[in-house]
């Protein structure tokens, strides 16, 4: 299994999804520049990382979408590739059309950063087996309030593409506590605004994200 | 345009005065141009030469085992063993931001990110010590909130976790708040930086952002008090762009890597000039530069304003030569402007050229060698080590006796409410709403948090790349944290700030960490008044004091004086904050200890002297009666070693289940501390008994509440036996209360919601 994560100018997370999956997990990972034009043969798993890409301007992940690389990632979705993007990687997402929605500014219009419970609303690759499962894992965002239109969220809803829903309280405002979405052709895109990365070993306060890195690990030697 | 005539009135305006002016004349043997009297009002301000502060400092213990660089570099240098270094240090950026707090405090965390980063290392936590005005004076709220945004703003977006820090509030700070910004980085020792300007024919490179006109003469603007006129200053505060930094920062790091550089430096408060002349100077070189090749922003600069301006994220490099296409190719990548615009020379002097009326913006060709003029040209050291430097006279407040007479005894008390009302005021209670601003956790070396223990600990990576592209790298663990209690500071400088140094050490020892070094940012009032610099005198030798007894040197620091604001009844100057920033190290992971009590059945105890119960300068007396006053407690240094020492050693034999050091609200706070922080409580038996604040809320110094499994009693009793620090049982943990006994009883939750609440009188 190859794993790569894609870094942005401004990508600051990415050292914590780098940690997560080659030093936790244990699946050889690599770091891509955006400016290449193609990802390495044989990647099994891109991940978008958090941060704050091209420095947020004009919207987060509104001009990451343009990134050489992002060409590349789209046809590895679209090709049924798993793709993850996590935070700021959620926001280039649904920028780039890849994701339903948006994100905008949190309801309580401030940075947030603490740990949040999510639970685990659909299965598919990054959440075989977690189904009903309450994690614990970190926010750190500005802009993680999940909005669609109603006939988007309806859809999400009847084609249970929630992944995650926040449990207890809402730290942003997101529709329907809307914590991630599913999407691609094989329920092969996950975007999500809490840090899995951020919650692999016990050092640091939870291990609930591993279950999710762990999850799309086996999805991926499973195939 | 012609410059204006340089005389003695225009020196004055520069805030220079009569002497300083004609020293700068006989430097040169004639009158200096406009540009070098601009050079000379920056170099030669307080803030950069530190005129009226160097001589005290001297005093400062700078030294130590693990000392590889002290003060006067851009950051301090710790060994932290296996190859690895802690590079550090704390900054003030006080009176931008209280002239415009968003970007005054996002400014102060790049510029404390540069001074790091330019060492070679990474940068791995921020913390930020915050004073502001009271509580319901009505420029508090939108000061903090502003200043809190703005640290997040930058520090979050750069992917540095802000992992703990400081606030408090005292009307003293009405007028002049405090934004010092702490950042600690880790770097290869054999991979260190310099700022020097060393081998003749170097070139030297401008890299990062383009020039304008943000910031000129910010360097004098800190450098004097605050008038009404101040926040018509707006437009010299610096404007930060986090992205732009995190470029930088990236580039920097594989410039480093790749072996091509001589040195480097941040362009910080008086921009191109300062980093350029300190190269030369550290080097014993001189430097000509050319300022027709500097990028800029603004459209026909002069070179008076290039110079001058402190525009962000801006960076000098010297390359060895032939190496600085290697430089232009790694900012290309990062798509950051660089380019020559200069080299070292062997004349000692500095050298500036530019071709008057050129502006590379209207397009215009670069002009010949013939068309340049030299704007400036000064010998190095007169700008440097030969700066003015004055031991200005010091006078102690004769006001202080009158505030040690006050007698606290004589205030109502009443030991249940009084716990709750200390737990929710401002300066005690919880700081959620401020650390969860801040993203704490990025870069997953955060294993304690903001709020869980008397430190921040982090788990730091050393790999040779700090890219991740080593298996497994190895770990450091680190605490951090900084502190001042600046009211005993107001009350007797000496004391306070004995108290102030063994106070954050201590809090390194609670988690289990030795600490390694301190940087410091001594704030101050105005250095022309004798009693501030005898507030300042006093205040250093109480620093030595303290570091001597604990073995702990100074690595790096800042000076931030002019701290007032002229008012109604005269000069309103802040309360003495010599803050500290303290850095531990772990000799392996389990040491850590955090402040909640962990389970029922652990005993709970006081390490350290039950003390006098001095209630000077105490919160309970702030809370009471808003003033501060009242005879302030004293320390025994020796004892705090012997304290922190057994401290350290108990959390390596891991024999405490907790520590948490008592502080503003003495033992009673620092009790439901420990209840909340895990919703954990404990029936314990208070030395002095439960009917006098004294005995509750007494904030004498080296004192500890530790927790610890019963069969672990023996063994804590005879280290701290051993040790000669006095251990007292105090009771158990368990239940959902914090009982004294013959006292009042609480419960952790009424606690907790006490302690949740204390910033919303602030922030709403």
């Amino acid at each position: 299994m190859k794993a790569v994560v894609v870094q942005f100018p401004g990508s600051n997370a990415d050292w914590d999804a780098m940690r997560a999956l080659r030093d936790v997990v244990n699946v050889p990972t690599e770091f891509v520049f955006h400016k290449s034009a193609t990802l390495p043969k044989g990647t099994d798993l891109v991940v978008l990382p958090g941060g704050f890409a091209h420095g947020d301007y004009l919207r987060c992940g509104a001009i990451a979408r343009f990134s050489p690389i992002m060409a590349d990632v789209r046809r590895h979705a679209e090709q049924g590739g798993f793709l993850l993007g996590i935070c700021n990687g959620f926001q280039v997402l649904t920028e780039a059309g890849l994701l339903p929605g948006a994100l905008t500014r949190n309801a309580h219009l401030r940075f947030e950063c603490r740990d949040v419970r999510v639970r685990v609303e659909s299965e598919g690759a990054f959440t075989a087996g977690l189904l009903g499962d309450e994690l614990r894992i970190p926010i750190a965002h500005a802009e993680g309030r999940y909005q669609a239109d109603e006939a988007t969220v309806a859809m999400l809803e009847k084609e249970r593409r929630v992944a995650f829903r926040y449990v207890g309280d809402n730290p942003n405002g997101s529709r329907n506590d809307i914590a991630g979405v599913y999407g691609g052709p094989k329920r092969n895109v996950l975007g999500l605004m809490p840090h899995p990365e951020r919650a692999c070993e016990p050092a640091l306060g939870s291990a609930d994200g591993k279950k999710i890195l762990a999850a799309i690990t086996r999805a991926t030697l499973a195939r | 345009m012609s410059e204006p005539v340089v005389d003695a009135a225009l020196a004055r305006e520069h805030g220079l005065s009569n002497e300083e002016y004609e020293r700068a004349c006989s430097a040169l043997g004639r009158v200096p141009s406009f540009t070098e009297l601009g050079v000379f009002s920056v170099m030669w301000s307080e803030h950069c030469s530190y005129k009226s502060s160097r001589v005290h400092l001297s005093r400062l213990p700078t030294k130590g085992r693990r000392v590889i660089q002290g003060p006067g570099e851009n950051a301090g240098v710790v060994d932290i063993g296996d190859g690895w270094t802690a590079v550090f240090k704390m900054e003030s950026h006080n009176h931008p931001s209280y002239i415009e707090p968003y970007q005054g405090a996002a400014t102060g965390v790049g510029g404390i990110l540069r001074d790091v980063f330019t060492m070679g290392a990474r940068p791995v936590a921020l913390m930020n010590s915050l004073r502001f005005g009271a509580p319901d004076h009505p420029k508090t709220r939108g000061l903090m909130t502003g200043v809190v945004a703005g640290i997040a703003g930058y520090g979050n977006a750069i992917g540095v976790p802000t992992v703990a820090g400081d606030v408090q509030f005292d009307s003293a700070y009405n007028g002049n708040i405090l934004v010092n910004a702490f950042a600690l980085g880790v770097a290869k020792k054999d991979k260190l930086f310099y700022g020097r300007a060393a081998g003749v024919g170097n070139p030297i490179l401008y890299v990062g952002a383009r020039t304008g006109r943000d910031g000129i003469h910010g360097a004098t603007m800190a450098s004097a008090e605050f008038d009404e006129e101040s926040e018509a200053k707006r437009p010299t505060v610096q404007v930060g762009d986090p992205f732009m930094e995190k470029l930088l920062l990236e580039a920097c790091l594989e410039i480093f890597n790749a072996n091509i550089l001589e040195g480097v430096q941040d362009m910080g408060a008086a921009g191109l000039t300062s980093s350029t002349v300190e190269m030369a100077g550290r080097a014993g070189t001189g430097v000509e530069l050319d300022l027709d090749l500097v990028p800029r922003r603004a459209k026909k600069l002069l070179p008076y304003e290039i110079l001058l301006s402190e525009s962000q994220e801006r960076m000098v490099m010297v390359a060895r030569k032939g190496m600085e296409d290697r430089v232009l190719e790694i900012c290309k990548k990062w798509d950051l402007d660089a380019c020559v615009i200069g080299r070292v020379t062997d004349t000692g002097r500095w050298v500036i050229k530019a071709t008057p009326g050129y502006d590379p913006l209207s397009g215009e060709p670069l002009p010949s060698e013939d068309q340049k003029k030299v704007f400036v040209d000064i010998p190095v050291p007169v700008l440097t080590d030969d700066a003015p430097k004055y031991e200005r006279p010091c006078v102690e407040d004769p006001r202080k006796q009158e505030r040690f007479a006050f007698d606290a005894s004589a205030l109502p008390f009443d030991g249940k409410t009084d716990l709750l009302s200390l737990l929710s005021s401002p300066n005690v209670g919880s700081r959620a709403w401020v650390y969860r601003q801040y993203d704490h956790i990025v870069r997953v070396g955060t294993a304690v948090r903001p709020g869980a223990a008397d430190a921040a600990v982090i788990r730091v990576f050393c790999d040779d790349s700090m890219t991740g592209t080593t298996p497994m790298p190895r770990e450091k663990w680190l605490a951090v944290k900084s502190d001042c209690n600046g009211r005993f500071c107001e009350l007797d400088p000496k004391t306070g700030a004995q108290m102030a140094v063994a106070e954050v050490c201590r809090n390194l020892a609670c988690v289990g960490a030795e600490a390694i070094g301190l940087t410091d940012c001594l704030n101050f009032g105005s250095a022309q008044r004798p009693e501030i610099m005898a507030q300042f005198r006093d205040a250093i030798d109480g620093m030595r004091d303290a570091c001597l007894a604990l073995d702990v040197p100074i690595v790096s620091g800042n000076v931030s004086l002019y701290n007032e604001t002229e008012g109604a009844d005269g000069p309103q100057a802040i309360l003495p904050t010599p803050m500290l920033g303290a850095v531990g190290l772990f000799d392996k992971p389990n040491d850590v200890v955090t402040m909640g009590f962990k389970r029922s059945g652990d005993v709970v105890a006081l390490l350290g002297p039950v003390g006098e119960g001095a209630l000077g300068g105490s919160e309970f007396v702030w809370t009471k009666t808003g003033k501060i006053q009242g005879k302030p407690p004293t320390i025994d240094l020796a004892m705090e070693a012997r304290l922190q020492k057994l401290l350290v050693s108990l959390a390596r034999r891991g024999l405490l289940s907790s520590a948490h050091d008592c502080a503003e609200g003495g033992i009673a706070v620092a009790l439901a501390e420990c209840t909340i922080a895990t919703n954990t409580g404990a029936t314990v038996s208070v030395p002095n008994g439960t009917s006098t604040a004294s005995a509750l809320f007494g904030e004498d110094p080296t004192r500890v509440i530790v927790s610890f499994l019963p069969q672990q009693e023996e063994l804590v009793r005879r280290a701290a036996s051993e040790a000669a620090v006095p251990l007292l049982v105090l009771g158990k943990t368990g239940g959902d209360s914090l009982s004294l006994e013959g006292g009042p009883s609480w419960t952790v939750y009424e606690l907790a919601v006490a302690h949740a609440k204390a910033l919303e009188p602030v922030v709403g």
